[in-house]
């Protein structure tokens, strides 16, 4: 090598590049081994820092085209795991693949297909709705009228498009979560994840967001997490519920709901309940409880025309009873004893 | 090339704050004008040959805290983790994030050439390599202001930014060095600043050749390279944590 500085310094920076292109020709898929209907997966993946096990060996498949969720508290080893998957995060023991390309062997070839919205509002605040899309589609080598066409359709679907040309730190919260999104779908990708979409959304653009969303189903995989109940449920082919960094349950909503003990909960709004109407209730349902605006009972053999008979006579307004439908809540709490707290 | 992508990002966050693009640019030029209608011809090294190279030199200490502050503040919300999942390599996030700065350093290099040359500086010397040696100190501080944001919160980086600029107390070119000697010269000799400044003023005040700068290039070259490829393994690392 010359002694020249400058000579030095451009040998050193051909070979750095040289390096780059080896990591893209080992990611080529190995098309042999990838079964094309499925677009991730995990085996064993773990996350350890220091001491603390964020994820602890996470088996998991997803089918192509699926939306899966992870669910479940912070802390639960979601957005690790999702770290991992988008290559920004070494695991620490077990393997994963996108589309058949490995993450820790081929992270080039993996960051092709995919898409992300991380769990911050990630967009260049001084760059307005446009620029931040074409700048996304450009960092993932998109020719400039693709790109574009692209970013009108989304800039269109994201309710963004009348505010496109204004900077992106004059959006609202919801806007900017939205512009954050559209910026993981600018590129095309086939597998998007997208980490707490809808955090600190109001509950009109929640709403909104969840139908954007589901019309994104089907063509692309995505992997969602939330710790939003109703949203793993409007919105999950599959959930996986998560707690402590181990999967506790796999399944479609329905499925979930349906390995819950089944006995029926029938909520009672009712007025003036006194102590003496309440405690003439518990005689006949022990499982009575309060409950704000009335009372809740869980029992296998629930009557009506009982729970009135023990209310009316202490001068209980009874307003309307109803069966309560068994929630996601009340299967997270029975997998993991805790409730999901916001 | 996806770096340019990135490049004009960067380089549209530099124009739309006008604000820091022009102290950037109009701080160090109220600072040779100040320096030196306060030594007028009568202190060596505030004469326009002498004082400039200094100046310019401190523009791009300017210029490194900007580099930094943009990456600090991108990897604080998280637009560094999102642009980290696209394929771009570490290569590619240093020349991206550099490009710019560097752009803006040699503009503001050549303004205050340009008007120390009316103010009477003169070039006995190369200016191509008067160049060459601005050149590699931008590109040093460039790399320097990546590797203070890859690694520094924003709050940090400004301290680094103050540590920095007291450093180039070392580099003479506030006062003269060779007076004082002592632990002054002994730390300005071990940074790249003083060389720069020693091979310009060399080739501007006494028209010396590559060969006479040659030691003081090695020591800004070995710096320069070492500044970028620390900057590079920086990225590598923050790229898969």
């Amino acid at each position: 090598m010359s002694d020249n500085p400058l000579v030095r310094g451009v040998g050193l920076w051909s070979a750095a590049i040289r390096v780059g292109k080896e990591e893209v020709e080992r990611g080529r898929p190995m098309s042999a081994l990838h079964d094309e209907s499925l677009a991730i997966r995990m085996t064993g993946l773990a996350k350890t820092f220091g001491d603390h096990v964020a994820v602890a060996g996470l088996d998991l498949t997803v089918p192509t085209g699926e939306l899966l969720s992870l669910l479940g508290p912070n802390g639960a080893g979601k957005t690790t795991t999702i770290k991992m998957l988008c290559c920004l995060l070494r695991p620490s023991g077990g393997t994963a693949s996108i589309l058949g390309h490995d993450i820790a062997t081929a992270p080039l070839a993996v960051k092709q297909v995919i898409g992300v919205s991380p769990q911050e509002t990630a967009v260049a605040p001084n760059l307005n709705a446009w620029e931040n899309l074409e700048m996304m589609a450009g960092l993932h080598g998109i020719d400039r009228q693709r790109a574009r066409r692209r970013a009108e359709e989304l800039l269109e679907v994201t309710g963004l498009a009348h505010r496109a040309g204004d900077k992106a730190k004059q959006y609202s919260g919801g806007m900017q979560r939205r512009l954050s999104i559209a910026m993981a779908l600018v590129s095309d990708p086939q597998v998007v994840f997208l980490d707490e979409p809808t955090i600190g959304l109001d509950p009109q653009s929640r709403r909104a967001m969840w139908e954007y969303i589901s019309g994104l189903k089907g063509d692309i995989t995505i992997v969602l997490t939330t710790h939003y109940l109703e949203e793993a449920d409007a919105l999950a082919d599959r959930i996986a519920v998560v707690d402590g960094g181990q999967l506790v349950a796999l399944g479609t909503p329905d499925e979930l709901k349906g390995n819950m003990t089944g006995i029926p909960v029938m909520v009672v709004e009712a007025s003036n309940v006194t102590p003496e109407a309440f405690m003439a209730l518990q005689q006949v349902y022990p499982s009575a409880r309060r409950i704000e605006g009335g009372v809740e009972i869980e029992a296998e053999h629930l009557s009506i025309y009982e729970i009135g008979d023990c209310l009316r006579p202490f001068g209980v307004e009874i307003h309307s009873t109803a069966k309560k439908h068994v929630s996601l809540d009340d299967v997270f709490l029975e997998l993991t004893g805790k409730e999901l707290r916001e | 090339m996806r770096s340019i992508e990135l490049a004009k990002r960067n380089l549209k966050e530099v124009r739309r704050d006008p604000l820091s693009l022009g102290i950037a640019l109009a701080l160090p030029l109220l600072l040779l004008l100040t320096l030196q209608a306060l030594g007028g011809d009568d202190v060596p090294f505030l004469t326009p040959t002498l004082l400039t190279p200094g100046i310019v030199l401190f523009g791009f200490v300017m210029m490194m805290f900007s580099s930094a502050m943009i990456l600090s503040r991108d990897r604080e919300t998280s637009l560094l983790a999102r642009f980290l999942t696209t394929p771009l390599r570490s290569s590619d996030f240093v020349s991206g994030y550099s490009m710019p700065y560097l752009l803006v350093a040699l503009v503001q290099a050549a303004v205050l050439l340009v008007v120390g040359a009316l103010l009477g500086l003169e070039v006995e010397g190369s200016l191509a390599l008067v160049g060459v040696v601005f050149f590699l100190m931008a590109v040093f501080y460039v790399a320097l202001g990546m590797i203070l944001g890859a690694a520094l919160t924003v709050a940090q980086t400004s301290g680094a930014y103050a540590v920095v600029l007291m450093l180039t107390i070392f580099g003479g070119a506030w006062f003269d060095l060779e007076q004082i000697g002592g632990v002054f010269l002994t730390v300005g000799d071990m940074l790249p600043f003083k060389h720069a400044l020693d091979a310009t003023r060399a080739v501007m005040a006494d028209g010396s050749g590559f060969g006479d700068i040659a030691p003081d290039l090695y020591w800004i070259g070995g710096y320069t390279v070492g500044a970028v490829l620390l900057a590079i393994v920086m990225f590598q690392r923050r790229m898969l944590e």
